[in-house]
């Protein structure tokens, strides 16, 4: 695992030169948030540095200023001790900063060497890539990053493609390497070959700033990690003098924002329960390898782990929206395994998706029409062919007051509601027809404190109500505030299943990093 | 927002009803502006003919019937492409699902033996089944096979040109036509009945208003309408809930191709009276009702006014050919030129253009934040 053996600051910089780059104050607020708030961070030549932080502490448009894409409301950017002002893309490569975004720019029906040649000044005109082919072959030994320069990115798998990002960075001159979350479409082995790479390029002296959310790589390659946590810089350390634990418990914060008044959970007869369940992800890869839980009636299971792991393709699976290669899905008292998504929603399963706005609501239909997704073809809305138009309207006034729904008109396009209100729309649809099961996928992302905590009410109210809850979330201050009992996904795994009232933060970050569970889980 | 120069630009969600009929609207003078400066390059005074135009269509009685009758097929048509594009199916194929309904019809008129009053509605079911056969083959393909549906109904339509031009050229070549290529002449219980003096054959119209009517209904009132809008606007809430592609994507083209047949069998009852090549039997009237469709944005009700629309630019060619000496083809031009602008005008109903104020700066793109 470790490929630790290479020296810290191999080239022996001394201490007293300016760092190679420099961020202080960056502030940089969009409307209702303010995603940079006063950040500041030093990167030396020769190191490897972790940006740490949940979805959407700041990481990101951290890096895109940086990287010219946003421009920074106030604050300053010094490289090698100067001040510099980056307008654009173009600006950041001329400082020597490239950027390897977590979708990929290229260019896919050309060649290796076309895409490094696209934009490139001082090509040929006829035959650019022809020039480049020789500089990329260079280039791929000096690094360890072998590519055929003629190869169509098409062809490529993802690591490979990524290799072309970094070539195009490198051929540039990039003394500053960005990567963004790296390794989320990464196979084991390819992350492996990967940070080979960026050990080569620490040697060489280069400064890679490696956007993450994986506690793991974080203790794995880097040598000083910055934490991030809602628009602030929590702290900088070095990886040595640190671990997971305390690293985790950085990220998510001690502090629990919200005081939910949760009763007693009394599990009754199982919602849901899943054996043995194998599926493949979108890349065909093995994306749940055997996982089996319980979900009953009356309980919230929260299912924690890092973005990737298989927490989306479960969901899927449970949903009917994806076959399942293996395993069983019983659903209250039903076997339901690889039925469709329609046959799973009349069975009483509630889902409120990941994407809302590209799978939770219709943008441009009315609200109305919204809240009967999935019940539309059912009695009272559908009588034979026809839609009961009287019932749908009266369904959708009484909800729209029910759930608090912000909206001028149930007419009103669905995609002119803010997210808050779009959630709320989905969750009056989902929970109003008396679900026995509700699968909620990090139903509070990106939402404001208001409706976060007023979705994490309706969800609590359902399980008293005696519905089953399985809570997929990224969160891990939503998963135990919420969760009666939480599993940890790791691989597409099940790495252990702990009651929340003895959960520590510690113990579940380490099995998030993919330790398994050495007690016996509590069934 | 963005900026260029002085104008500041604001994206509009959801543009206002006032919006689309201005924009199109604007869309049409521009048109028209740009056909002036054709007419004058030809040497014809544009005010001349225009009005010319004007007097020939819309001031005459014959006039105005000609434009119904070129109404007629650019209605049944662009109903069925509503449908389509409401479900986001991009329906290219109309031309050739009204060929389709031509071919069944006159298979009907000429070889059935229905007998009199039973015929004419034989022939309109024939070229209904025809039409929506032709349209199913790419549904298909899409769903099953991913074909693009675009590429696929295109080139349908030649396979269809060309299944017409064999017909007319060889097993249904008529006996009594003395070698043009053409079938024989229906039978007479096989002519739709016109209004007097005029080639407007008014039950084929009739059927086009209430199709546009019953279409209306159909989307906005019923299960499958539902399913139609859904598929349209979001393919993966279609797919979160549940709702079933296949059965989506047969119905629409079922109904969309159907309608093109049964435009197809207007023309040849009621019209020509027999089958013969096909560019007279549908003048692209296929490819304009695509204009007529996008011009009506989604609305069945609408592109009755838009067929309108197209039937009087078509009646308007037939007057630049013989009052105005110019070839019909201007027509073509015509039709481009709007939808040309149409779709060029698109940006200026979903961003709200207006000067800046002093002090105003660029804000970039408000994007997401954190990662």
């Amino acid at each position: 695992m470790a490929i630790r053996s290479i020296p810290k600051n191999s080239l022996g910089i001394p201490t007293t030169a300016p760092p190679l780059l420099k961020l202080r104050d960056i502030v940089k607020s969009f409307p209702g948030v303010v995603a940079n708030d006063h950040v500041s961070l030093e990167v030396q030549a020769g190191e490897i540095h972790a940006l740490l932080g949940e979805n959407g502490a700041g990481k990101t448009t951290l890096m895109n200023i940086l990287y010219g894409l946003y421009r920074p409301d106030s604050g300053h950017i010094f490289i090698k001790g100067e001040e510099v002002h980056i307008r654009s893309p173009r600006d950041a490569i001329a400082h020597g900063i490239g950027m390897v975004h977590q979708h990929f720019k290229l260019v896919y029906p050309h060649t290796v060497a076309e895409n490094v040649a696209l934009g490139l000044a001082g090509t040929p005109f006829w035959q650019p890539a022809r020039v480049v082919e020789r500089g990329l072959k260079e280039l791929s030994e000096r690094y360890g990053l072998p590519v055929d320069p003629r190869a169509r990115v098409w062809q490529l798998s993802a690591g490979e493609q990524q290799r072309v990002e970094i070539l195009k960075a490198l051929y540039r001159g990039a003394e500053i390497l960005i990567l963004d979350e790296p390794t989320s479409v990464l196979t084991p082995q390819e992350t492996a070959e990967l940070f080979k790479v960026l050990s080569r390029m620490k040697q060489e002296g280069h400064a890679v700033i490696f956007i993450t959310h994986k506690l793991g790589e974080v203790m794995e390659v880097a040598d000083r990690v910055t934490v991030m946590r809602r628009g602030k810089v929590v702290g900088t350390l070095p990886t040595a003098e640190t671990d997971k634990g305390s690293l985790a418990r950085m990220m998510v914060g001690r502090e629990v924002v919200f005081r939910l008044s949760k009763g007693e959970c009394h599990p009754g007869e199982e919602a849901l329960v899943v054996e043995d369940l194998h599926a493949l992800s979108d890349r065909g890869i093995p994306a749940l390898r055997g996982v089996s839980f319980t979900v009953r009636r009356g309980e919230i299971l929260g299912i924690a782990g890092v973005a990737g792991n298989g927490q989306h393709e479960l969901v899927e699976v449970i949903t009917g929206l994806r076959r399942a290669q293996r395993g069983r899905i019983t659903i209250l008292g039903e076997d339901l395994t690889n039925r469709s998504a329609r046959r799973m929603a009349d069975a009483g399963v509630a889902h409120i998706p990941e994407e809302r706005l590209r799978m939770g609501i219709v943008p441009g239909m009315s609200v109305e029409d919204n809240l009967i997704l999935k019940k539309h073809h059912r009695r009272p809305f559908s009588r034979g062919p026809l839609l009961q138009l009287r019932k749908v309207h009266a369904f959708a006034k009484r909800v729209i007051e029910e759930y608090d729904i912000m909206t001028p008109s149930p007419r009103t396009p669905a995609k002119l509601l803010s997210g808050g209100n779009i959630q709320r729309l989905i969750l009056a649809r989902e929970l109003s027809g008396q679900p026995g099961l509700v699968v909620a996928a990090h139903p509070t992302y990106g939402l404001d404190v208001g409706a976060t905590e007023q979705i994490r009410q309706l969800l609590i109210r359902q399980r008293d109500a005696g519905v089953g809850v399985l809570l997929v979330s990224e969160d891990l201050e939503e998963i135990m505030t919420l969760s009666d009992r939480i599993a940890v996904m790791f691989g597409g795994e099940i790495m252990g299943v702990v009651s929340a009232g003895e959960a520590s933060l510690a113990e579940i970050g380490l099995m998030m990093a993919g330790e398994r569970r050495q007690a016996q889980e509590p069934r | 927002m963005k900026r260029f120069g002085p104008f500041l630009f604001e994206r509009r969600l959801a543009p206002p009803r006032s919006v689309v009929l201005g924009v199109s609207m604007l869309a049409v003078m521009l048109a028209l502006l740009v056909g002036a400066a054709i007419f004058a390059g030809y040497g014809v005074n544009p005010w001349h003919a225009y009005a010319t135009i004007g007097k020939s269509t819309l001031g005459s009685r014959y006039g105005l019937m000609e434009i119904l009758r070129r109404a007629i097929p650019l209605l049944l048509c662009g109903v069925g492409l509503v449908i389509a594009f409401r479900a986001q199916f991009w329906n290219i194929g109309a031309e050739g699902q009204l060929l389709a309904g031509a071919v069944a019809a006159t298979g009907m008129a000429l070889f059935s033996g229905i007998p009199g009053p039973w015929l004419l509605p034989a022939m309109f079911g024939a070229g209904f089944f025809a039409g929506a056969t032709w349209g199913m083959v790419p549904a298909f393909l899409k769903v099953k096979l991913r074909v693009n549906d675009v590429i696929s109904t295109l080139m349908m339509n030649y396979v269809m040109i060309y299944i017409v031009e064999w017909l007319i050229h060889g097993p249904w070549k008529g006996p009594t036509m003395r070698g043009f290529a053409y079938t024989d002449t229906f039978p007479k219980a096989a002519w739709l009945p016109t209004l007097p003096l005029s080639r407007v054959h008014w039950p084929t119209l009739l059927i086009g208003v209430v199709a546009a009517i019953l279409v209306a209904l159909i989307l906005n009132r019923t299960r499958l309408g539902y399913e139609i809008r859904v598929v349209g606007e979001s393919e993966g809430a279609a797919r979160y809930a549940g709702i079933n592609f296949l059965r989506v994507s047969l119905w629409v083209m079922i109904l969309s191709g159907g309608l093109a047949g049964l435009a197809g069998v207007g023309e040849v009852a009621g019209i020509h009276h027999k089958l013969l090549s096909p560019t007279q039997v549908s003048m692209g009237y296929g490819y304009t009702a695509i204009i007529v469709a996008w011009l009506a944005r989604g609305s069945p009700v609408v592109a009755i006014v838009t067929s309108l629309l197209f039937g009087l630019i078509f009646a308007a060619g037939d007057v630049i050919k013989t009052v105005l000496r110019m070839p019909f083809q201007v027509t073509g031009v015509f039709n481009g030129l709007i939808l040309f602008f149409l779709i060029g005008v698109e940006l200026l109903m979903y961003w709200r253009v207006r000067l800046a104020s002093r002090g105003e700066r660029w804000t970039g793109k408000a994007g997401s934040s954190g990662s």
